[in-house]
């Protein structure tokens, strides 16, 4: 076997044992099915009457937002994963093991992202329910789908290497909220950016959840013309590549960096 | 016969201390040697090196042939390890963990899921192999995670106190498991602070104190050195304990001691001196309760050699402190720990 091979079998095989635990979690199920669902009925019935976005109903405009969000929070699961295998004795198991040493990451950060695709499923179903509709085409919303996994994706090794360098599950469930509610709601995820004072504002129109949650919204046709006119961030006009290159920056320098810690983590 | 294991000028430091301090170690292919030792004498750092989990600062050391540095992935692919803290994952169920094991061991799926299934009949946990291991007994967690170890049939087998924490009974029914694996000529490395395990286990024992071997030797070799056999005996009182000192002076190869109601002679010549105790006890008239001829332990043996005893409270961190001096203690479970040869 090719070294590519073995790694990529070995992080099969990692994936499928996190994908087991998963299914035997209730806690896990709850933050990959459960939160998806209250996300979008609390936006949609709760804040959504008092908010209003002009030229399109906010149903549809705040879809977008709660997927990006969603899976946003949902990228911390990766480091949770890593943070709790690395407290018990799996590790050394694993570290004896003639596996690949990527395994461990790879595996971990693949799992999640199936966990991405179950979220985002049950989110659009409950998103049809309360009048979310998309109104480009099939291959355009596949694409917006796809935007928003390339990006849990890539935040997941934001969140591994978060984790590895914290290495306690209390210390890092703390930094992780502290990272990701800015970035998850400085954001045009369900208002619109324009209306943010100037410095909020400059960070939202460069934040990436702007840029993918935009992203998504042009590609299920849901992005209000009126929106955009106010802004003249580049990353707002032109989302889909902001998208893609927040993403490769983000795995160009988190995945290295995440593999380094996991190093230093276990031959401790 | 090959050597399965060699180490050579072992050293490996933590901050100020040093864990190992030139450590030198063989281990002939197919026998079983105990590292005996007292909690921070080096036992897990010793594994850990030799199980490629952690590098040394100076020596160098081969398992099955193969540099335990250079070679390290491929040395992987040809040893076992099991732990004092099973390497286990409590969510899976036996089936799956060993399963998962396999495909790591890159046996491939089918090979891996028949593979799980042998070692839990051979390890007799069939009926649990498809509960998650959150509700296995501690004997059974072990057991399982002995099983991990023996996936890809290693020809070294390292066994890092494989029974601590269990209860007596799951510790007798482990030691029968090992004692078959090793019947089937695995070399195997033990480490242990139960003396009992290793003269029940260990071909050969090398007894670790601050980081260096200070003795090796069989279990026999090792009580022959510090003191061979010797009478023991409980009088019924003051007076017979006196009496039967003084009737066994004459044979005994050193000074009679007496403690309370116990009695103790060393002799020279084994069974022999045995016959010619109760002659002589016969001989002066003195009634006692109870006589037989003991070897020391290796508690003992332990005991003389490092000044304190192996059974010090456990210590997760094993390797990385200083050496507990343990108040001498003597022996409180020598009593089972030893061959007797008890005259009725």
């Amino acid at each position: 076997m090719t070294a590519l091979t073995t790694a990529l079998g070995d992080g099969g095989t990692i994936a499928w044992r996190n994908l087991i635990k998963t299914r035997r979690n209730p806690d896990l199920i709850g933050m990959v099915v459960l939160t998806p669902i209250m996300f979008v009925l609390l936006f949609a019935y709760v804040f959504g009457n008092a908010i209003h976005i002009p030229g399109i109903s906010y149903r549809e405009y705040m879809m977008a937002g709660v997927f990006t969000e969603t899976v946003a929070f949902g990228a911390s699961l990766t480091g949770y994963g890593l943070v709790l295998d690395l407290q018990k004795g799996i590790i050394d198991r694993f570290r004896g093991l003639p596996m690949a040493p990527s395994a461990v990451l790879v595996g971990r950060t693949t799992s999640d992202l199936l966990a991405g695709v179950v979220s985002l499923a049950v989110m659009s179903a409950m998103g049809l329910v309360v009048g979310w509709r998309v109104h480009s085409g099939p291959a355009k919303a596949l694409l917006g789908m796809l935007v928003l996994l390339m990006f849990t994706y890539a935040l997941s090794w934001v969140m591994a290497t978060l984790a590895l360098s914290m290495r306690s599950p209390e210390v890092f469930s703390n930094a992780s909220t502290m990272l990701i509610f800015p970035l998850a709601f400085v954001a045009n995820t369900f208002v619109d950016s324009a209306t943010m004072p100037g410095p909020l504002r400059f960070f939202a129109e460069w934040n990436p959840v702007s840029a993918v949650t935009q992203a998504a919204r042009v590609c299920f046709g849901n992005a209000s013309p009126n929106v955009t006119q106010h802004s003249h961030a580049w990353a707002l006009h032109h989302p889909i590549v902001a998208s893609v290159l927040w993403t490769a920056a983000l795995l160009a320098v988190f995945v290295p960096l995440a593999t380094r810690q996991y190093q230093k983590a276990v031959s401790r | 016969m090959s050597d399965a294991i060699v180490a050579e000028g072992l050293t490996k430091r933590y901050g100020d201390h040093t864990a190992l301090d030139e450590l030198d170690l063989t281990v002939p292919e197919g026998t079983v040697l105990g590292l005996l030792g007292p909690n921070g004498a080096g036992k897990t750092t010793t594994v850990r090196i030799l199980t490629t989990l952690v590098r040394p600062d100076a020596g160098r050391a081969t398992v099955a042939g193969l540099d335990v540095v250079a070679d390290a992935r491929a040395l992987r692919a040809r040893i076992g390890v099991s732990g004092q803290y099973a390497a286990v994952d409590d969510d899976l169920t036996g089936a799956e963990n060993l399963e998962m094991i396999g495909r790591l061991y890159h046996l491939g799926r089918r090979r891996s899921r028949t593979r799980a299934r042998e070692l839990l009949e051979r390890f007799d946990l069939t009926a649990a192999a498809d509960r998650p291991l959150k509700g296995y007994s501690g004997g059974m967690r072990r057991r399982i995670d002995l099983a991990g170890s023996l996936v890809a049939e290693p020809p070294v087998l390292f066994l890092d106190e494989p029974t601590t924490g269990l209860d007596p009974r799951a510790r007798a029914a482990l030691w029968d498991t090992i004692a078959d694996l090793v019947s089937g000529g695995t070399t195997v490395l033990l480490t242990t602070q139960y003396m009992e395990e290793a003269d029940r286990l260990a071909d050969r024992v090398a007894v670790l104190d601050h980081g260096r071997v200070i003795e090796t030797g069989t279990a026999d070799e090792l009580k022959d050195r510090i003191g061979g056999d010797r009478i023991e005996l409980t009088a019924p009182g003051p007076g017979a304990v006196e009496a039967a000192c003084r009737a066994l002076a004459p044979l005994a190869s050193g000074p009679v001691r007496a403690d309370g109601a116990h009695v103790m002679a060393p002799v020279a010549e084994g069974a022999d001196s045995l016959a010619r105790a109760l002659g002589l006890l016969d001989a002066a008239g003195v009634a006692v309760r109870d006589v037989g001829l003991r070897r020391p332990t290796l508690d003992e043996v332990f005991l003389s050699l490092t000044g304190h005893t192996a059974d010090a409270p456990p210590n997760p961190d094993d390797g990385r402190e200083p050496a507990l001096a343990a108040p001498g203690r003597p022996s409180g479970r020598a009593g089972r720990a030893d061959r007797e040869e008890h005259a009725r």
